[in-house]
């Protein structure tokens, strides 16, 4: 399978993505450059994180016109798998490829951290190899993830199950300890209706390989690999 | 046509947990303003429109808001003045 991982200017997840494909996975990657209009024949789409365009105006916002954006949005509106990591879900979000938006987190602090969270669904093509409940551990690195969408947005991706992954509630915990950005509904991973656009805070690229720390990342490549037939 | 300068404010949607005016708000505070109840942080655009008339000037600017300058899922935006320059 054929993974095409867009590079726009001030991205730094590209590299760990195209890595985690090739090195982990042994499947087969091209970088995209944002200025391209092709996809070079990508199955898959990864917007990755970082900082495009510096963040300017909003986190995303200037992105989502790069030329490269209209062929990722007939991809994703023929079926095809797209993930939004980091900056990558905040660009899906300003492109309108997935609802809500990603705004500062409620601490003002940038947060580079190990979370824990609770695969909500084991039935996409993005958890399929998770089981549903299952908690993992991803790292995080954003200081603009607070997931924010109006109360009719939140129950309808709560009525329709797209919610994918929240940060796992700890009951004896205060929010603040377990939800590192003040996202509403605890939400950290969220897809489109139809399933195949996926946006999350955490980085699975950044957890593919144990002696990276972690490796709860992989299993979110491996159901891509198992559940999209090429 | 004629060149207008066209101010717009864009600030957080009421209602929405703002941290960063919150943190001013505290400051301000601290700084002996027990008067202030509220801030909300935003962004001041200043934009030079070319427009053959002000109306043209302000639906341009409408449009530009909706379509980018305010996100609207999270933001207000009003277009505070539209002079000529």
């Amino acid at each position: 399978m054929k993974f095409g991982v867009v590079t726009f200017p001030g991205s730094n997840g590209d590299f760990d993505a195209y890595r985690s494909v090739v090195e982990a996975l042994g499947e087969e990657a091209v970088y995209l450059w944002h200025k391209d209009t092709g996809l070079q024949g990508a199955d898959v789409v990864i917007l990755p994180g970082g900082f495009s365009y510096g963040d300017y105006l909003r986190a995303g916002a200037i992105a989502r016109f790069s030329p490269i954006m209209r062929a990722v949005a007939t991809h994703a509106e023929r079926g095809g798998p797209v993930i939004g990591i980091c900056n990558g879900f905040q660009i899906a979000c300003e492109a309108g490829l997935l609802p809500g938006a990603l705004m500062r987190n409620e601490s003002l602090k940038f947060v580079c951290a190990p979370v824990t969270l609770r695969v909500e669904r084991d039935d996409t093509m993005f958890t399929s190899r998770y089981e549903r409940g299952q908690e993992i551990t991803l790292p995080i690195a954003h200081g603009d993830g607070r997931f924010t969408a109006d109360d009719e947005t939140l129950d309808r991706l709560d009525g329709e199950g797209q919610v994918i992954l929240r940060y796992a509630p700890d009951p004896v915990q205060a929010r603040e300890a377990y939800n590192p950005n003040g996202s509403m509904r605890d939400i950290a991973g969220i897809v489109n209706k139809r399933g195949n656009v996926v946006g999350m805070m955490p980085h699975p690229e950044r957890a593919v390989d144990p002696v990276l720390g972690r490796a709860d990342g992989r299993l979110l490549f491996e159901s891509i690999l198992h559940g999209v037939a090429v | 046509m004629t060149a207008y300068r066209v101010a717009v404010h864009v600030v957080p949607r009421r209602g929405l947990l703002d941290p960063q005016g919150k943190a001013v708000a505290d400051a301000l505070q601290t700084l002996g303003f027990s008067g202030v109840r509220d801030v909300h942080v935003g962004r001041h655009l200043v934009l030079d429109v070319d427009a053959p008339d002000e109306a043209t000037a302000r639906r341009d600017t409408q449009a530009m808001c909706e379509r980018l300058l305010a996100n609207p899922v999270t933001e207000d935006f009003e277009i505070a003045t539209v002079s000529v320059t």
